[in-house]
C-alpha cells in the first residue's frame, strides 16, 4: 500500500494533480446551480488539459528550447516546445469559448434576470 | 494554380469570404446574402474539382507552409473527405440560396453578421474533412463549434439558454478530445494523422484510454445517446435557417471525426477485436435509435419532433459505424449524404411554414398540402425517406446496413431496423395525414413559399429519391475508395 502510494504520489504526482483538477471542474459543472460557477468550473477542467500537455514538455534539467552554444545539440537537455506551441492555441480557443459564453450568459440575463438554474427552469416553465 | 493546391482553397475562400461578407454588411447590407451564397457555390465548385482531381489521381496532399509532414500540418484530401466536404458545401449552397427572407425576419438588421458567423462555420467543417493533422482537428472542431453556439443562440428567446447548454457540454466534448490526444501525443510524439497509425502500439494503456475518451468526447458532438441532451434544445430554439445548416451536417461531420479516428487512426481490429469501443457505440446507438423515435412521437412541436427524429437518424450511422463491417460502415456513410439531404429538406420545409404562416405547432400544418403543394411535396419525398421506403436514399442506407449486420450474423438487425422504421413512421404519417386530408381555416390566406425558398426545398426533394436510385453509382464513386484499410466493399 505505501509502495503504491509512493508510486503515485512520488512517480506520477503530474497525473494525479490533473485528475484532481478535472474532477474540480467537473464537480462545478455538475453540482453548481449558478451558470457563472458552471462556466468556472469549465475553464478549470480546460485548464486541467492545458497543464496535462505542459507537464509532458518538462524535462528534469532541461532549458529552454533555443538553440544554445553551452548545452549543444542535445536534445535531451531542452525543453520539448511543441506542447507549448499546442497549448498556446489550446489557451486561445478557450479564450474563445469564454468569450461567447459571457455574452450568452449576458443575453440570459437581461432576458430573465437571473442566472441560478433552478429559478430560470421556472422561468422558462411559466413563459 | 496548380491542381494540388485545391485542399487550402475551400478554407481560404470561406474565410475570405465570411470576412467580406462582414464588411459588405456594413455598406451595403443587401448585397451581403449574394456574397455569402456566391462564397458557397464557389466552395461546392472547388469541392467538386477536388472530387475530380481525387478520383483521377488519388488523394491529393498539401503542406500548410511548405513544412512537409509529419512535421508540418498537413491537409489531406482523400476520397473519404472529398465525399463529406460535397455534402458540407453542397447543403451550405443549398440552404444559403434561400436564406435571405427568414434570417431578415429572425435577426432584423443582423443579417450580414449571421452569413459571416455561418460562413466560419463552413469554415470549420470542411477544415475537420480536410485535414491530416490530430491537433489541427481540434482547433477546426472548435471554430466550428463556437460559431454553432453563436448561430444556435441567434434563434426565439429560449435560444441563449439552449446555447449556453450545448456549449458547455460541446467545450466538454472537446476537452476530452484533447485530453484523449495528449496522451497519443506522449507515446507517439507525432500528431499527424498517417505517421500516428503507423507508430500507434494497441496494446498500450495510454493508447488505449486515449481511443475512450476520444470516443467520448466526439460522441458528445455527435449526440450519442445518453450525451443527446443538448440537441433537442439546441435545434428547436435555434433560427430555422440556422437549424437548416447545423442540423444536416455538424453531427456528420463529428461522425466523420469518429470514422476518420477510429477506423484509420485506431485501425479496424483494435477498436472491435482488442477493445470493445464499437460494440459499445453500437448498442448505445440503437438505444439512441428507439429513445429518440419514440421521444419524437411524443412531440407537439414540429422543430422539436424532427430535432428527436434527428437523434435517431444520426444513431444509425452510430449503429454502421459500431458494426464495422464493410457493407455497414457503407451504409453509414451512405446515410450521412441522405439524411443530410431530407433533415435539411424538412428544416427548410418548417423555416418555409413559419415565414408563411408565423407557426410551427404541428396543429398549425393542417391542410397546407394544398397551399403550398410544391413545398409539400418535397416534404412528402424527404418525410417517406425517413421512414425509409424505397425507392428514396433512406431506404437504401438500411438495406446496406442490414446487409452489413447479417454479414457477421447479426439478424438482430433486421428485426430492430423494421421495429425502428415502424415507429418513424407513426409520427410521419400522422403529420402526413393533417398535411394533406384535413381542411386548414379559410380564414388566412396562406400562399406559396417565395422562389427563392422553394427551390432549394423541391431540388432536396428530388435529390431525396436521386439518391435513392443512384445509391450504387455513389457506392462506386465514392464509398468503396473510401473504405478504411481492411474493409472492402465486396461486388
Amino acid at each position: 500500500m505505501t509502495e503504491f502510494l509512493q508510486a503515485l504520489v512520488i512517480d506520477r504526482w503530474a497525473y494525479v494533480f490533473t485528475i484532481l483538477l478535472l474532477s474540480v471542474g467537473l464537480y462545478g459543472l455538475v453540482m453548481k446551480k449558478n451558470l457563472i460557477k458552471k462556466l468556472i468550473g469549465m475553464n478549470i477542467f480546460q485548464t486541467a488539459v492545458i497543464l496535462f500537455f505542459i507537464q509532458q514538455a518538462y524535462k528534469h534539467g532541461g532549458t529552454v528550447p533555443i538553440y544554445n552554444t553551452t548545452v549543444g545539440a542535445r536534445p535531451e537537455l531542452y525543453v520539448n516546445p511543441l506542447p507549448h506551441g499546442l497549448m498556446l492555441t489550446a489557451v486561445v480557443v478557450s479564450v474563445a469559448t469564454t468569450g461567447v459564453a459571457l455574452a450568452l450568459l449576458v443575453l440570459i440575463h437581461r432576458r430573465y434576470e437571473t442566472l441560478n438554474e433552478d429559478e430560470l427552469l421556472q422561468r422558462l416553465r411559466e413563459s | 494554380m496548380t491542381w494540388s493546391q485545391l485542399p487550402i482553397l475551400t478554407p481560404v475562400v470561406l474565410l475570405v469570404g465570411a470576412t467580406a461578407v462582414l464588411l459588405t454588411g456594413r455598406i451595403r447590407p443587401s448585397l451581403a446574402h449574394r456574397l455569402a451564397t456566391a462564397t458557397c457555390a464557389s466552395c461546392f465548385a472547388i469541392a467538386i474539382a477536388l472530387a475530380v482531381q481525387v478520383h483521377q489521381h488519388g488523394p491529393t496532399h498539401y503542406a500548410l507552409g511548405g513544412w512537409s509532414p509529419p512535421i508540418g500540418i498537413a491537409l489531406v484530401a482523400d476520397t473519404l473527405s472529398v465525399y463529406f466536404l460535397l455534402v458540407i458545401t453542397g447543403i451550405a449552397l443549398l440552404v444559403m440560396v434561400g436564406a435571405a427572407p427568414a434570417v431578415e425576419r429572425n435577426t432584423p438588421g443582423r443579417s450580414a453578421e449571421f452569413f459571416a458567423i455561418s460562413l466560419i462555420f463552413l469554415l470549420g467543417l470542411s477544415g475537420i474533412v480536410l485535414t491530416g493533422d490530430l491537433f489541427n482537428l481540434y482547433v477546426f472542431l472548435e471554430i466550428s463549434s463556437l460559431s454553432a453556439y453563436t448561430l444556435v443562440s441567434s434563434g426565439d428567446e429560449r435560444a441563449g439558454v439552449a446555447a449556453f447548454r450545448y456549449l458547455i457540454l460541446g467545450t466538454i466534448g472537446a476537452s476530452f478530445y484533447l485530453l484523449g490526444l495528449g496522451f497519443l501525443y506522449s507515446v507517439t510524439g507525432t500528431l499527424n494523422m498517417a505517421d500516428m497509425a503507423m507508430r500507434l502500439d494497441p496494446a498500450a494503456v495510454p493508447v488505449r484510454l486515449a481511443a475512450v475518451m476520444i470516443t467520448v468526447g466526439i460522441g458528445l458532438k455527435m449526440a450519442i445517446f445518453p450525451m443527446h441532451r443538448w440537441l433537442p434544445d439546441a435545434y428547436t430554439h435555434a433560427s430555422s435557417t440556422a437549424t437548416a445548416l447545423i442540423a444536416p451536417i455538424m453531427t456528420k461531420v463529428s461522425a466523420y471525426v469518429l470514422i476518420r479516428i477510429l477506423f484509420f487512426v485506431f485501425g479496424t481490429s483494435m477498436i472491435s477485436i482488442d477493445l470493445p469501443i464499437a460494440q459499445a457505440i453500437m448498442w448505445l446507438s440503437v438505444a439512441g435509435v428507439l429513445v429518440g423515435s419514440t421521444m419524437a412521437i411524443a412531440q407537439t412541436d414540429l422543430k422539436r419532433m424532427l430535432a428527436y427524429s434527428s437523434v435517431a437518424q444520426v444513431a444509425y450511422i452510430g449503429v454502421g459505424i459500431g458494426l464495422a463491417t464493410p457493407l455497414a460502415l457503407a451504409g453509414a456513410l451512405l446515410h450521412v449524404i441522405n439524411h443530410a439531404t431530407m433533415k435539411c429538406c424538412l428544416f427548410l420545409v418548417v423555416g418555409a411554414v413559419e415565414l408563411q404562416t408565423g407557426n410551427r405547432k404541428l396543429s398549425s400544418l393542417s391542410g397546407l398540402g394544398r397551399k403550398m403543394p410544391w413545398t409539400f411535396a418535397a416534404f412528402t419525398a424527404a418525410a417517406v425517406a425517413m421512414i425509409g421506403l424505397p425507392p428514396t436514399g433512406g431506404f437504401f442506407s438500411k438495406w446496406y446496413l442490414v446487409l452489413g449486420g447479417m454479414a457477421t450474423g447479426e439478424w438482430w438487425v433486421v428485426i430492430f431496423v423494421l421495429g425502428a422504421s415502424l415507429l418513424t413512421a407513426t409520427y410521419f404519417f400522422r403529420l402526413l395525414e393533417s398535411i394533406y386530408t384535413r381542411q386548414g381555416s379559410e380564414l388566412a390566406p396562406i400562399k406559396e413559399a417565395p422562389l427563392a425558398v422553394a427551390l432549394p426545398i423541391v431540388i432536396l426533394g428530388l435529390a431525396v429519391i436521386l439518391f435513392g436510385l443512384f445509391n450504387s453509382s455513389i457506392l462506386d464513386l465514392f464509398l468503396r475508395d473510401a473504405m478504411p484499410p481492411g474493409l472492402v466493399i465486396p461486388g
